[in-house]
């Protein structure tokens, strides 16, 4: 399924002295089988646009469709829409909420997967949970509140993933995870793309991850869509970024300083490109002077 | 000057022990330090903060602060004034329904007068670039508008002892670089002890110090580069090189004669001195 938004525009508290623009006209396609994307400075409208994709936030205004889902129209079918776009929330507190690590999870496939049974229910949720990286029998009759920060965010990730949603959105979930576990995610979520997960969409604050991990990537500022492409497009702008409160990856920063001392680098920003990369110049220069 | 003492301390959460989230750490951390504290979740990082300011007290062992006793309920007052700590979530810091409150409640609470609580306001909110916000309502922000709240409420106090318990991790670029100044400035010009948990090692290069817990257990404690010069060792505890020291040790196993780096400017500084080398 594409998602396709024009001109969506999102007011939170309208009317009120609160009111306050959170999307001022987004325009984006996401194509399906993309692993898409999405930075932006604090407040620029990435949550509230992400929000809109499983219809926790109606269309106000604008356009807003996934594959024939029309999401501005009151009669859309949303229960089955959420079937098929699963989201995990910034906060994954926003998410937890049954006393057991094991009933959170089942929550969302008792919703969406009617048909399977308590054994199957169970061994899907035992299934999710270690796919995250956690002990079953750790953590099944723990409170979700009772764990540690990056233990929560595996849970809300496991009770997401169980349901095998075909469009995947993810708003900030590497946060809070420990260096192996943000791995781990990426490698999970590269290991169910194109499988029963046809599409990706990441928000992230870190450019790196990004650079590594997407097709395409949009840039929001100020409730609009500022650019949009490759990641090897997008951080070639490195000065429009960091104008509008982002960075560039360490492969960027360090290519950037390369060229200004006239060594010419081409790289799409990837660790395994730049290194390949900087091997090849060495290779090209050693060889001239060697002979 | 000991800031923060830990004398063989386990922690439980439960009742009838066993299981330590924190299990017999003895730590030194002096006054005017700035110490990075890393490990995979679950490791006890939290807790161990929250020992620190006597929110959770110690099964057994003990925690001073500035040479009190964190057991010592008469204490509990001045420890949380001198160690001011930033919540992992946001949400359960805020207090006020307006930001301009949320941030004076710390200073209110420590009894400042008045003008100079003012004061630490502008200077808590412009300093992590909240200013136009003032009079916003907490719950009305974005995540990482929040969590800037947040900092904020705790830079108002000035603590002599701050803790951020991986609060930067939802702030934009941009943020995580003026917040992560701010608490490096405090740290060089007024002395302030940082204590900084994060899963980003990037930040715990701007350290004096950084120390891994595992299990529990602090099982590294040394210089930053000295850490991150241990790759192996640091895979074992969930932890990675910061991404630039990667590069750099990816080109040295491909046989290239670059030196150690861990920042992109020393990288590229590797790099063109080996390329010229030829
Ligand atoms: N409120 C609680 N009740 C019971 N157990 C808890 C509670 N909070 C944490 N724990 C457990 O204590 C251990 C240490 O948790 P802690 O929160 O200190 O880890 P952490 O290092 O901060 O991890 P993270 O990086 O995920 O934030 C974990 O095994 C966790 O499950
Ligand atoms: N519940 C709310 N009520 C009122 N305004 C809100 C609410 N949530 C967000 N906003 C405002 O809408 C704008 C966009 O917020 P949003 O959460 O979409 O940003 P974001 O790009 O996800 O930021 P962050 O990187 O900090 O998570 C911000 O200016 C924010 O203050
Ligand atoms: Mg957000
Ligand atoms: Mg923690």
């Amino acid at each position: 399924m594409r998602i396709v938004a024009k001109g969506l525009k999102y007011v939170y508290n309208p009317k009120s002295p609160f009111a306050s623009t959170a999307l001022d006209g987004v325009d984006i396609e996401i194509k399906e089988g993309e692993f898409f994307g999405i930075i932006g400075h604090t407040g620029s409208g990435k949550s509230t646009f992400v929000q809109h994709l499983n219809a926790l936030l109606k269309v106000s205004e604008g356009y807003l469709k996934i594959g024939e889902y029309d999401l501005a129209e009151k009669k859309c079918n949303f229960l089955e829409l959420r079937s098929k776009v699963g989201m995990v929330f910034q906060y994954p507190e926003y998410q937890l909420f049954a006393e057991t690590v094991e009933k959170d999870v089942a929550f969302g496939l008792k919703n969406f997967r009617k048909e399977l049974n308590e054994e199957e229910t169970r061994a899907a949720v035992k299934e999710a949970l270690e796919t995250v990286g956690l002990d079953w029998n750790a953590v099944k009759d723990a409170s979700p509140f009772e764990l540690s920060g990056g233990q929560k965010r595996r849970v809300a990730i496991a009770g997401v993933i169980v349901t095998k949603p075909e469009i995947l959105i993810l708003d900030e979930p590497a946060a809070g995870l420990d260096p192996l576990g943000k791995k781990e995610l990426m490698e999970l979520l590269h290991s169910i793309h194109g499988g029963w997960c046809k599409t990706i969409v990441i928000v992230s604050h870190d450019m790196d991850e990004i650079a590594e991990n997407c097709t395409r990537a949009a840039v929001f500022s100020a409730g609009k869509v500022v650019m949009e492409g490759k990641p090897s497009e997008i951080f070639s702008r490195a000065d429009e970024l960091l104008s509008l409160g982002l960075d560039i990856p360490v492969t960027a920063k360090c290519a950037r300083i390369l060229q200004s001392r006239g060594i010419k680098i081409g790289t799409d920003f990837t660790c395994d490109d730049f290194v390949k990369q900087v091997l090849a110049l060495r290779g090209k220069g050693g060889e001239r002077d060697d002979e | 000057m000991e800031a923060v003492h830990f004398d063989n301390v386990r922690y439980s959460y439960r009742e009838e022990g066993g299981e330590y989230a924190v299990n017999g750490v003895t730590l030194t951390v002096r006054e005017g330090e700035f110490v990075a504290v890393l490990g995979r979740n679950g490791s006890g990082k939290s807790t161990l903060a929250k020992l620190i300011n006597a929110l959770l007290e110690p099964t057994s062992g003990t925690v001073t602060v500035f040479g009190m006793d964190t057991l010592d309920e008469k204490k509990t007052f001045e420890i949380r004034k001198n160690a001011g700590m930033v919540f992992q979530n946001p949400d359960n810091q805020t207090v006020a329904s307006i930001v301009e409150d949320d941030v004076a409640f710390g200073p209110e609470n420590i009894g400042l007068p008045r003008e100079e609580i003012g004061k630490r306001i502008d200077f808590a909110l412009k300093a992590v670039g909240m200013e136009q916000f003032r009079h916003a309502t907490p719950s009305r922000l974005s995540g990482g508008q929040k969590q800037r709240i947040a900092i904020a409420g705790v830079l108002a106090i000035l603590p002599k002892i701050m803790i951020l318990d991986e609060s930067t991790a939802m702030l934009d670029p941009k943020g995580r670089r003026e917040v992560m100044e701010v608490v490096r400035r405090l740290n060089k010009e007024q002395g302030m002890t940082v204590i900084l948990i994060t899963h980003f090692m990037e930040e715990a290069l701007q350290a004096d110090r950084a120390i891994v817990m595992h299990n529990g257990e602090v099982v590294m404690d040394g210089a930053p580069e000295e850490i991150f010069a241990r790759s192996e060792e640091l895979e074992s505890y969930n932890l990675t090189l910061p991404r630039a020291a990667y590069i750099c040790k990816k080109l040295q196993e491909a046989g290239m004669s670059v030196g150690n780096a861990f920042t992109a400017e020393e990288l590229a500084e590797e790099i063109c001195g080996s390329l010229q080398k030829g």
